[in-house]
């Protein structure tokens, strides 16, 4: 539909939605989608991805995870001398090992595209979720980081519109890349700004 | 009353600060007030009747009923003659209490600017309250019974962010009718110097004004100095009793009350006494909710529209253009054979959430004939033709029949939608999205493009497997959910596509936040009736053709 080069609806080439690039060396450049041909794909079908730097910073918070239950649960197991008492422990920390492993896969099968006139955002491979956002919708942008994403170099960007559902939370870029997509984003909604 | 209020301006709206109506203390606080007064008298009965009746109280003597009077304080306090200091105290508390209300009434000011209605309160802690008018979600007045007896109401400008209302309570009705008709002139983007100045009573003169009004508001009954614009839709009473017994609550609670008989019967009786807080409490929700509708009216007028409930409590709140949302008609199958309808909006009420709840403005119809729903969407959706409504009700509300232009759920997965597959679909009208879901609860909801925040895909597994996706709506938060189950995955695509490009041309050419601004100035009492007069309209998509867009065509198997 972008194709369709509508005067109304971009006046300036200067406001151009597509005209940022990310300059961060650690970005995924393949996307994870389901195999099926009857995937959703939304044109034009080229992604932003997030940092490969957000998926050691993963990694390492639910290995931390992984261990402290394993840990608990050899305490429990020889400390009370309780038959069957590791079967939960062991249940909780296949989930958590299973989860670990599709991390991989899980991170790449995030993506943004920059679009004329919105953000799309897509998240999910089994669970596939693709949302639009017009950028004249954007109410704020969040960035937030915590202690251990700063330590990383990783930020988390969140897209807020008047519509609580929307749910535009991209995590895992790298903080520069952060800083300069709210920039654009904020610079191209600008240039859109309506009502509510 | 008898003169129209509305005519001329306020001279509350010229910019400066202003007071609020000298009642207003009396009314925030009176009834703590009149509690404790209450409490007071009560307990001091038999005492004032002593002290001014004395023959009808027949004499104690003292020795008999010393007991009695042992612990009282006013005893105590003759007895040892502190009565000086006993009036004094009496006296500072009084002076505090009342010196307290007229300091938080002279500190209570207001100012309604060219782009902002702001409020200041609070005599210790300070403050200081706006709300920008390009942003106002609609202006509605309140008027309790009280309130009403003194001839005074609430304004509450709703504002766009949670909790971001800006009440004045309280002012003079007449003046509450005119600052109303200001504020919503002013947000439309027009000026107030082309008004003629009302004659606007400020100060202490309210105070009079008020009472003689008071009087004629009690003789007359009637809404003091109000012109109420004809509704569109009349309820007829039978119908709103009717409507409140085939509800679905009037059904569990039946049911309720069958299972509690039966299991008395067989053995426990005591399972009726459980029954009754069930039965008073349905019966409370049940009148108030009659009562609310027993004065609907809804009317079109020149800044929106304007919806008023309450029997007691009568609240009026006038919607600007382009505030809306979301709309929904819906019917339960109880309703189905007496042919009634229930329209509902999504918009900001600007109520924090604990309050959201209770919003009643969410529903703009409360039970209507199909007459009634085609009027009131003509208010609520004027970019939508009026002889588009009679096709768009067959197909949408009552459908699917031949030549349906909705894309429904393909047959092959029927599975997730067993029973309203055939009607689970959407159309793209040029101004909105149509979604018609439900068979048990038949509903048309509709997302105008201009005022839609986003739009998701979603698809699992097993929608992949059939080739289907669900199609999501994002509006702000409201009665109305925007998501549609199963649709085709090629059609959800596209549809994906053209709700984007949509979204964008509606909210570029859209001016609703300054609705009225450029439009030629006629003379424009508020609460005239513009019925035949469409609503400047409330984002046009460029090139607009009525009808539909050529829809998808269902997939054949």
């Amino acid at each position: 539909m972008m194709s369709t080069p509508d005067p109304q609806a971009d006046p300036t080439p200067a406001d151009d939605g597509m005209s940022w690039v990310v300059d961060d060396p650690d970005t995924y450049t393949e996307l994870r989608e389901p195999r099926s041909p009857n995937r959703l794909v939304i044109e034009p079908n080229q992604w932003h991805q997030l940092s490969r730097k957000y998926l050691t910073l993963q990694l390492l918070t639910h290995g931390v995870i992984l261990a402290l239950i394993i840990v608990a649960g050899l305490v429990v197991t020889f400390v009370a001398h309780v038959p069957g008492i590791w079967i939960p422990f062991a249940a909780v920390a296949l989930l958590s090992l299973w989860g670990i492993l599709i991390l991989p896969r899980q991170v790449r099968g995030y993506g943004y595209q920059l679009r004329q006139d919105d953000l799309v955002f897509r998240r999910g491979i089994l669970w596939q979720r693709v949302v639009a956002v017009p950028y004249g919708r954007m109410q704020l942008i969040d960035i937030t980081h915590g202690p251990l994403d700063r330590g990383f170099g990783i930020a988390q960007l969140k897209f807020v519109t008047a519509a609580a559902t929307s749910g535009v939370t991209i995590p895992g870029l790298s903080q520069a890349t952060a800083e300069s997509l709210r920039d654009h984003l904020i610079m191209v909604a600008e240039s859109r700004r309506t009502g509510l | 009353m008898s003169q129209p209020a509305a005519a001329g301006r306020s001279a509350l709206s010229d910019g400066e600060w202003h007071r609020l109506h000298p009642l207003t203390p009396l009314l925030r606080g009176g009834l703590v007030l009149v509690v404790v007064i209450g409490v007071i008298i009560a307990n001091l009965r038999d005492r004032l009747v002593q002290l001014f009746l004395p023959t009808f109280v027949p004499q104690i003597d003292p020795d008999e009923y010393a007991f009695e009077y042992e612990g009282d304080p006013i005893d105590w306090v003759v007895e040892n003659n502190l009565v000086l200091l006993a009036g004094l105290v009496l006296v500072v508390v009084l002076v505090l209490v009342v010196g307290g209300f007229y300091l938080s009434w002279r500190f209570h000011t207001f100012r309604i600017t060219r782009d902002e209605v702001e409020v200041r309160s609070g005599i210790l802690f300070r403050t200081h309250r706006r709300a920008k008018l390009d942003r106002v979600q609609g202006v509605n007045l309140t008027r309790p019974m009280v309130a009403r007896l003194l001839g005074t109401a609430k304004l509450e400008v709703v504002g766009a962010g949670a909790d971001g209302n800006v009440k004045l309570e309280y002012l003079s009705t007449t003046n509450a009718e005119r600052v109303r008709a200001d504020i919503l002139r002013l947000a439309s983007g027009r000026s107030l110097d082309a008004q003629p100045a009302g004659d606007g009573l400020a100060g202490a003169a309210a105070l009079s004004a008020a009472v003689s009004q008071a009087v004629t508001g009690l003789i007359a009954g009637e809404d003091v100095g109000e012109v109420e614009p004809a509704s569109v839709v009349r309820i007829p009473v039978g119908r709103l009793l009717l409507s409140h017994l085939l509800s679905p609550i009037t059904v569990l609670l039946l049911g309720a009350i069958t299972a509690v008989i039966v299991g008395a019967v067989l053995g426990t009786p005591w399972l009726l006494f459980g029954l009754l807080p069930v039965i008073i409490a349905f019966g409370a929700f049940w009148l108030s909710s009659v009562f609310k509708g027993l004065r609907y009216s809804i009317a079109p007028t020149r800044n929106g529209i304007r919806i008023t409930y309450g029997l007691f409590t009568t609240i009026t709140e006038i919607i600007p253009p382009g505030r809306i949302h979301a709309i929904e008609i819906r019917q339960s199958i109880l309703w189905r054979p007496a042919g009634w309808w229930t329209i509902k909006i999504n918009r900001i009420t600007g109520k924090s959430l604990s309050e959201g709840a209770q919003d009643q403005f969410t529903t703009v119809l409360p039970v209507g004939t199909r007459a009634d729903v085609e009027r009131v969407m003509g208010l609520l959706m004027p970019e939508m033709a009026a002889e588009e409504w009679p096709a768009l009700f067959e197909q949408g509300v009552l459908g699917p029949q031949d030549g349906d232009p909705f894309t429904n759920t393909p047959r092959r997965a029927r599975i997730f939608a067993l029973l309203s597959w055939k009607r689970n679909g959407f159309a793209v009208h040029t101004s909105a999205l149509l979604l018609r879901r439900g068979v048990v609860w038949r509903t048309l909801s509709m997302f105008p493009f201009a005022r839609m925040q986003s739009i998701a895909l979603h698809q699992g597994p097993f929608d992949r497997m059939l080739r289907v996706a669900d199609v999501q709506v994002h509006t702000v938060l409201g009665p109305i959910s925007g998501r549609l189950s199963t649709v085709n995955r090629d059609a959800a695509l596209e549809l994906f596509a053209e709700v984007e490009r949509q979204a964008a041309l509606a909210s570029a050419a859209d001016h609703s936040h300054r609705w009225a601004a450029g439009v030629a100035d006629t003379d424009d009492a508020e609460g005239a009736s513009l019925a035949e007069e469409p609503h400047p309209a409330a984002g046009h998509a460029p090139g607009y053709t009525p009808g539909y867009t050529p829809g998808h065509t269902p997939e054949q198997h």
